[in-house]
């Protein structure tokens, strides 16, 4: 038997059809809706690269049943630029209003803006400074410590390095030795608190 | 299979009446990770999610009465005064994601000899309230543990609250691993403090089939500390006293060999974990909690 699933992904109403029921959120996210963005590298929950929000909270999608997402709002990696951009802008999306369609959150590539043309995506301030700071290698962890470190942020602007691995514990990364990873997080801090005494 | 959805404790009792295979999912960290892996396929999931009482809690005169699907993240940041051994305990699980999802009732359902809420829950003094369509019934939790990963319920019951003891005098919580995060437990040791009745518990777990209390170890201290006026006079507890206490807690444990640790490891840093514990939890007492401090 299967199911139909319907959720707000990235503040726009989804429905997902043909969902076996002990599937994951991850997979109706990657696999259904065509959002690779969150990462499967584990799906037991010890890596953290296929974290999104769940009504705000973090969780790793691989232990999220599908059907319990049922009539919730998930945000992922794809939909993250708009996300931050709205709580910065309005303190958050009035339903509707905003979000990312799942024809450009398929589309949707991490192309800082050009500095010279001014062209391309805008990044979240997370997503910038993970550029800005080399906090990328392969990739695959990037997701996932994205929506991890963007939700601290929210709730707690200034950090100190002790908030920052405790908030980044559940994500794991084979590349970079975490420490441009910190640098990048204390980054996009600064820069928030920078903004924050500019208006 | 079939996705039940509940939208209500009376409807979800019905529903676990009606197909007692059910597999209720709370916050899922334990049923996901089986049903990804292929190590369980239930015929029918029983989604607790949208059962608001589950998620509540409330803080009464002696008891915090907590809803089997509070995560471990609200008890770390609401309940650390009322329950600090749990909110210890809850902050050595996983990651923040686990955290934002699990919760006790999961624990309790998983019945896993590492679970961490357990070694908290025993020393505290916790009884789990589990309900079916036949009616409710309170479960001591030093009942509840039945076995390996075994728990007390009936196929047709659901653990609707737990209902631990408010702290009223210092407590603590620690496990060994090999790291901060994300790490089993290769063997855990809670302590419990109870001024008012003169009483101390303790909690171990990951070194017994099920967790478990150190009662001997704990008869001794209780004896011990009465003896030496120790209550009262708020006196540093003696090393041969101390020692003896975490010889009866090693003591008993009863560990296997696995791949987390051997036996004798695990054996012998419950006793360090003990002493440890009642040093620092003694140094608290002597601190602030002695109720005759500074009466004139
Ligand atoms: C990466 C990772 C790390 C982990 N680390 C730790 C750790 O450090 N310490 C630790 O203790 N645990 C750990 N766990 C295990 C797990 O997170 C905990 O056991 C957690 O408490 C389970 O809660 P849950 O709500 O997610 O349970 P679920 O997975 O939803 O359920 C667990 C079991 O309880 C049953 N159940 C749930 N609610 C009820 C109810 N109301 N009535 C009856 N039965 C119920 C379910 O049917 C199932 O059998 C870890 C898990 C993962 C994936
Ligand atoms: S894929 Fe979900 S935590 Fe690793
Ligand atoms: S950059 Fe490769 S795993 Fe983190």
């Amino acid at each position: 038997m299967t199911m139909r699933v319907n959720f707000t992904v990235n503040g726009r109403p989804q429905e997902a059809d043909d969902v076996w029921e002990g599937e994951s959120l991850l997979y109706v996210l990657r696999e259904r809706l065509g959002l690779p963005g969150s990462k499967n590298a584990c799906e037991q929950g010890e890596c953290g690269s296929c974290t999104v929000r769940l009504d705000g909270v973090p969780v790793c999608s691989c232990l999220v049943a599908a059907g319990q997402a049922e009539g919730r709002e998930v945000v992922t990696v794809e939909g993250l630029a708009d996300y931050a951009k709205q709580r910065a802008e309005h303190g958050g999306c009035a339903s509707g209003a905003c979000g990312t369609s799942i024809d450009s959150a398929k589309k949707w590539e991490a192309k800082p803006q050009d500095s010279q043309t001014g062209e391309g995506v805008e990044l979240s301030p997370i997503q910038q400074a993970f550029i800005d700071a080399g906090a990328v290698q392969c990739g695959f962890c990037t997701p996932g410590l994205l929506v991890a470190a963007d939700e601290m942020l929210e709730r707690n602007p200034s950090p100190t390095d002790a908030d920052i691995r405790e908030a980044l514990s559940g994500n794991l990364c084979r590349c970079t030795g975490y420490e441009k990873i910190l640098d990048a997080v204390r980054l996009a801090a600064a820069r928030q608190e920078r903004q924050g005494e500019a208006v | 299979m079939d996705f039940l959805r509940p939208a209500s404790w009376e409807e979800a009792l019905a529903a676990k009446a009606e197909h007692p295979t059910a597999v209720p999912i709370a916050g899922g960290t334990d049923v996901m990770v089986e049903i990804n892996f292929d190590h369980r396929r239930p015929e029918y999931l029983l989604d607790l999610n949208r059962i608001e009482l589950l998620r509540e809690w409330e803080v009464g005169e002696e008891n915090v009465r907590l809803g089997a699907s509070v995560p471990y993240t609200q008890i770390m940041e609401n309940l650390r005064a009322e329950l600090p051994g749990l909110a210890l305990a809850s902050h050595t699980v996983a990651s923040p994601q686990i955290r934002n999802r699990g919760g006790v009732g999961g624990n309790l359902g998983t019945a896993s000899p590492a679970g961490d809420a357990h070694p908290a829950l025993l020393a505290a003094g916790a009884e789990v309230e589990v309900e079916s369509v036949r009616g409710s019934r309170f479960i001591p939790i030093d009942e509840f543990y039945t076995g390996v990963k075994r728990n007390a319920l009936q196929p047709d019951e659901l653990i609707k609250t737990v209902h631990v003891k408010k702290a009223d005098g210092p407590q603590q919580y620690s496990k060994v691993g090999t790291r901060n995060a994300m790490v089993i437990a290769v063997c855990a040791f809670g302590l419990a403090l109870h001024p008012e009745t003169r009483t101390v518990r303790t909690g171990i777990g990951s070194a017994a089939p099920t967790p478990i209390r150190a009662k001997e170890a704990e008869s001794f201290l209780n004896a011990a500390l009465e003896e030496g006026g120790f209550w009262d006079n708020g006196k540093i507890i003696t090393p041969s006293i101390a020692k003896q206490f975490a010889d009866l807690c090693s003591g008993a444990a009863n560990p296997i060999d696995d791949v987390r640790g051997t036996a004798k490891y695990r054996r012998h840093a419950v006793g360090i974990m003990a002493r440890r514990q009642l040093g620092w939890t003694w140094e608290q007492y002597r601190g602030t909690g002695r109720p005759l401090e500074g009466a004139a």
